[in-house]
């Protein structure tokens, strides 16, 4: 449908030209910080959202791809570029190794494996000493420009990158949805023995699905540690940073293309919102507010704010919420 | 005639609880089997182990001549063995042409082609006026229908329906009558696990009887009707 | 490695292990009675330790003697995020169960730093400091104490829920809910009152630990993640199961942590859950 493209396409646009109109730099960085939010986001959709396998452990994707791209940097001199790609490969193969045991569990015993798994890399990491364990990595800056992914002058080519890397996640996660694996995907979180009676093999599937989210998870880590210059366990792999990125969907709407990006938005203003009133997350009032939040979707909106919208859209046509599927 | 599905001593323990014991017979191409029995009899269990849900404790299962004894649900389905669920397993946030999409993306990965085949499978069903409502708000016989026609996207050889006409009317019964009918006419075999007689006695061509696990008769349904095993295990469980 | 050394390290697991199994005893209670996991278990326990830290800095009552109005304050507080929360989840969505148990649990932890800020606090000088020489072994009594206490309430737990009629109802309902409700019994009382009892057994374990364990926060972060461990060790939903897998964790903690190094504690122990979890689901005495 036309009016399906348009919306999106004027999204992008306004994107793309936003920081001739937003030119404050912390401005600027907030609109980062957001968009780099929604691809974390978008990449957790794919398999919490979609194939409905809840994970609180995505900081170990996250903090694998930071961490690989840097020490590929700071030991063999690699470019962040190729080294993203490298994160984002190793984890896959990590997501790989812990899915496949992993996903005979079912539910919350799924769910708390994820939050074992990130904590024991955390904990490893964290003891480390080859890899910096707790005092962390800190990235060259001297070398800057596009080909050393290091700008320091001016935030604007981080924009720009993370606006790409959004779209890629976002088109990836658009191209399974409409493919059969979206059907799959969806067979598997409503109903999996349904789903094999059919011949869709569980395990297969949902590894597809953490490959993807893993991948794409560890590409953010890249260029979270190429912007910040400094990396350690408990930036990178903390359960509250996994907490964060599977709220974004949660909040917007689990299963949808942008409520992620809606998710992280809300989020991301709430944090700093409350910086600026309140000074500093140390008083809690941040998790108060997600607390809240999180809750008042949980028991009113568990389709999240994408699916309160559709729910009184469909209520303003005239017809009962949930009687014809959207797709 | 080769048998299209033999089941050869199959027997199901649960711990120390024998759900089946020694059960034998064979299905033949478009066949329709009924398969009853008072409750606990463990003819869900029998149907569980051939469409690959339970492996069964001993005994064999060989369907177009391979053994399958143990494969696993989704194995079942590529070889060609559809099932539905006794209490409705719809994908309840899917269309019901979404539903059998799902099935019928299994031979075929092009979603245009696998559509074009869920809606036929929907009209063989009578469900085509409803292709575009999501599952959860379809009726109870709608969604049972549906599930037959999830079923039927596999393209089966053989389909086994768990219990498809409990809590129907009789105008429903005759309805999902008439819809096992034109699946025979279509080459499936069918095993059927039924409680309505009126259901399955006018259809199957054998009828298989279980009673605490075993077999305890197997004939067309007027030699099973009038056999005096069966009739004491109904007698016995009133 | 001497044997006193060994015996020592074992004994203090064991003692841990005793607090650790109470914690679980109130959350696979939770979960028995009604298939829910109550991800803001640990802030339970957090409340109980800052109740008996604020009753003993601001009035000078020793832990020991605040500890039945800390159980019942959060039995109450339990009683009460059942009634407000989770009594409208309960046929949600089991993703919508997660995110609401989750979202209390960041709700606590935010309200209680805001609240008394983040900073570590200790109940120092109470009634049960001090150490315990026995041989060549040395414990210290907050820790015997607790260990006594995590054993006494669990033993209640054990009484109410085998000894008496109410207790008989809750297993009831544990066991088949419709049944339960055929036969008379009260569901919405029933899994109030397990939510009580759960959270009192987090809080109870918590003013135990509050006496030689620092009060903060996120304090219940790392317990709740060991008490997953003790249930998912014990078997989800059973109470005797989740007595002596507390103290089979508590036990794998201290030495493991002796023999590799303390900071590796707590990943041998996540470990240890996903080893029980992948090779044996039901756990040691766990519904099938």
């Amino acid at each position: 449908m036309i009016k399906r493209i348009n919306p999106f396409l004027v999204v992008f646009a306004a994107a793309c030209a936003a920081p001739l109109v937003v030119t404050n730099p912390s401005h600027q960085n907030f609109l980062i910080l957001v968009m780099m939010s929604a691809q974390l986001g978008v990449a957790w959709n794919i398999l919490g959202g979609y194939a409905g396998q809840v994970s609180f452990g995505h900081a170990a994707f996250f903090g694998i791809g930071a961490y690989t791209s840097t020490l590929l940097l700071i030991q063999f001199g690699v470019s962040p570029w190729i080294g993203m790609v490298a994160g984002g490969t190793v984890a896959m193969i990590f997501a790989l190794l812990i899915g496949w045991p992993c996903f005979k569990l079912k539910g919350h015993y799924f769910a708390i494996a994820t939050i074992a798994v990130a904590e024991i890399l955390q904990v490893v990491f964290t003891n480390w000493t080859s890899v910096g364990s707790a005092v962390g990595l800190s990235l060259p800056m001297q070398q800057e420009g596009l080909k050393a992914f290091v700008f320091n002058a001016s935030k604007l080519p981080y924009y720009y990158i993370a606006l790409g890397l959004l779209i890629g996640t976002v088109l990836a996660a658009r191209t399974i949805e409409r493919s059969f694996l979206g059907h799959y995907f969806r067979a598997i979180k409503d109903e999996p023995e349904a789903a094999r009676s059919v011949g869709v093999n569980l395990t297969r599937y949902k590894l597809v699905a953490i490959s993807v989210s893993s991948f794409l998870t560890a590409a953010g880590g890249t260029l979270y540690a190429q912007k910040e210059l400094f990396i350690d366990p408990a930036s990178v792999m903390a359960t509250s940073l996994s907490v964060k990125i599977a709220l974004a969907s949660i909040l917007g709407g689990v299963g949808s293309l942008f409520g992620p990006v809606i998710g992280a938005g809300i989020l991301t203003s709430i944090e700093e919102v409350t910086r600026q009133i309140f000074g500093g997350s140390g008083r809690g009032t941040d998790l108060i507010l997600y607390g809240l939040i999180i809750l008042v979707v949980a028991v009113y909106y568990p389709n999240g704010i994408v699916g309160g919208i559709k729910a009184w859209g469909e209520r303003l046509a005239g017809r009962e919420p949930g009687s014809e599927s959207g797709r | 005639m080769s048998a299209l599905l033999e089941v050869q001593g199959l027997g199901k323990r649960f711990g120390g609880l024998v759900a089946n014991l020694d059960i034998t017979f064979a299905i033949a191409p478009a066949q329709i089997i009924g398969l009853i029995g008072p409750n606990g009899a463990g003819k869900t269990t029998l149907f569980n182990c051939i469409a690959g849900f339970y492996p069964p404790s001993e005994g064999h299962i060989i369907f177009d001549g391979r053994e399958v004894t143990g494969a696993a649900p989704d194995k079942m389905a590529m070889l060609g063995v559809a099932r539905t669920f006794q209490l409705v397993r719809t994908f309840s946030t899917m269309s019901a042409l979404e539903n059998v999409t799902v099935a019928t993306l299994l031979h075929d990965k092009r979603l245009s082609i696998a559509r074009e085949r869920a809606m036929q499978a929907l009209e063989f069903c009578g469900l085509s006026r409803r292709a575009s409502v999501v599952a959860a708000n379809l009726t109870v016989a709608e969604q049972r229908r549906l599930e037959v026609a999830r079923a039927l996207g596999l393209e089966p050889k053989l389909l086994l329906l768990d219990e498809m006409m409990a809590g129907l009317n009789p105008a429903e019964v005759q309805e999902a009558v008439a819809l096992v009918g034109r699946i025979q006419s279509r080459g499936i075999a069918c095993l059927i696990v039924e409680h309505v007689m009126e259901g399955i006695m006018p259809i199957a061509d054998q009828i298989v009887v279980l009673d605490y696990g075993r077999k305890i008769a197997q004939g067309t349904p007027a030699e099973v009707r009038q056999d005096p095993a069966v009739i004491a295990a109904y007698l016995g469980e009133a | 490695m001497s044997v006193e050394i060994l015996l020592q390290t074992l004994l203090s697991g064991v003692l841990i292990g005793l607090v650790y199994a109470l914690v679980a005893v109130g959350l696979t209670l939770i979960f028995g009675v009604m298939d829910i996991v109550n991800f803001a278990h640990g802030e339970f326990l957090m409340l109980g330790m800052y109740a008996s830290f604020w009753l003993f800095a601001l009035y000078a009552l020793d832990p020991i003697f605040t500890l039945p109005f800390t159980a019942l304050l959060l039995f109450a507080v339990g009683a009460a995020v059942y009634q407000t929360v989770i009594r409208r989840i309960i046929h949600a969505s089991m993703l919508a169960q997660i995110f609401s148990t989750f979202g209390l649990m960041v709700l606590f932890r935010g309200l209680a730093q805001f609240l008394w800020k983040p900073d570590f606090r200790s109940v120092e000088n109470s009634l049960v400091s001090g150490t315990v020489t026995l041989g060549a072994l040395q414990f210290g009594l907050p820790q015997i104490v607790a260990g006594a206490g995590a054993i006494g309430a669990t033993l209640f737990i054990w009484w109410f829920l085998n000894r008496t009629r109410v207790g008989a109802a809750l297993e009831a309902t544990a066991a088949d809910r419709e049944a339960a409700q055929l036969m008379g019994i009260p569901t919405q009382r029933m899994f109030t009152l397990a939510w009580g009892i759960g959270a009192a057994c987090a809080g109870v374990a918590g003013a135990l630990l509050s006496t030689f364990y620092p009060v903060f926060p996120e304090v219940g972060a790392n317990f709740v993640l060991i008490a997953f461990v003790v249930v998912a060790l014990g078997g989800f939903g059973s109470v005797t199961g989740a007595f002596f897998a507390g103290i089979i964790v508590g036990v794998v903690e201290v030495v493991g942590g002796f023999l590799i190094g303390p900071q590796l504690k707590l990943a041998l122990v996540l470990f240890l859950y996903l080893l029980v979890v992948l090779l044996r689901p039901q756990g040691l005495l766990g519904r099938a």
